[in-house]
């Protein structure tokens, strides 16, 4: 079994307009250091094992339906974990 | 000719869209349920705004994977007129049968009002029987409006003339070069913003969205009906 993490985020060049808006509030708050907030989404599969590739397989379904490439970035984590 | 009316789970403006086609173009429409497999009986096809699927992961995405997304890209792929509006627009763009996505409103606020169109491109099934410039008033309501597409993409759009509707007065979610609605390369697809189907009547306060769907049918009467 393994457990996987998937972030996605907007692209770098996408302008981010909920992470402006949190910068914002942020600053309103006196937290003038931070330069720039960006908002994405976290999800957490729990994928059995299979013949498939893990990554491949990981990789298959951020591109088909978890990140819109034209404008996110995705990145995982694959943890494999052990069923008691 | 034969209208359908695609519903999703989440689908709302299914009943404006009908009410437009039926009572004020005076065509043949008809629900079709998502799940459906075939649109051969079909000479256009509509997608409405909505919420499919609670818009959950992001506007269209779910959307895109259910069953009649297969006879959508069929009848695209034969030329059949397809229009989306609001969320079906999203629903285009996920699917990949328009270029460029979707973001939040800059604003980040949901918004709801009428707004003023310019019609770019009036050689199309879908604006001939409009001006060419002429400025149109249609309503707007959603919250994932500001298109985006790259660089390259963009000059492509504007190459093709695909670009059929710019905002005029002022630009509500910060889209890309105040693109309100655009069209595939080959001109049968359009997917648009604002609600032409919620402006079709004086009463609602435009009738500026009924040559919208007119057009379609002179294109569809002029391409099927033989006249004696």
């Amino acid at each position: 079994m393994y457990k996987v993490k998937v972030y996605v985020t907007l692209r770098e060049n996408v302008l981010d307009p909920q992470g402006t808006a949190v910068k914002g509030a942020l600053h309103s708050l006196s937290y003038c250091e931070v330069q720039d907030v960006r908002i994405g989404k976290f999800m957490e599969l729990v994928i059995e094992k299979s013949e498939r590739d893990i990554e491949e397989l990981v990789r298959e379904m951020c591109e088909k339906l978890l990140a819109n490439t034209v404008i996110e970035d995705y990145r995982y984590d694959i943890e494999e974990v052990v069923v008691q | 000719m034969k209208f359908a009316v695609i519903v999703f789970p989440g689908s709302n403006c299914d009943v404006d869209m009908y009410h437009a086609i039926k009572d004020e173009l005076g065509e043949e429409v008809e629900y079709v349920w998502h799940t459906a497999d075939s649109l051969d009986a079909f000479d256009a096809i509509l997608l409405p705004g909505g919420f499919s699927y609670g818009d959950y992961l992001r506007s269209g995405a779910i959307a895109r994977f259910s069953n009649v997304m297969k006879a959508i890209q069929k009848a695209a792929g034969e030329g059949k007129p397809i229009l989306g509006v609001c969320n079906g627009f999203q629903i285009l763009l996920e699917a990949g049968l328009l270029p460029g996505a979707m973001r939040r409103n800059n604003s980040l606020k949901f918004i709801c009002r009428p707004v003023t169109l310019s019609v770019e491109n009036n050689e199309t099934m879908f604006t001939s029987l409009y001006e060419q410039g002429e400025v149109l008033t249609i309503p707007i309501a959603h919250g994932e409006g500001n298109y985006y597409c790259d660089e390259e993409t963009l000059q492509k759009l504007v190459d093709n003339r695909q670009i059929i509707f710019r905002y005029h007065d002022e630009n509500p979610n910060g889209s890309l070069e105040n693109i309100a609605g655009i069209m595939n390369e080959n001109g049968n697809v359009l997917g648009m913003m604002p609600h032409p189907e919620r402006a079709v009547d004086a009463l609602l306060g435009s009738a500026d969205g009924l040559k919208l769907f007119q057009s379609i049918v002179k294109y569809w009467r002029v391409k099927h009906v033989v006249t004696s």
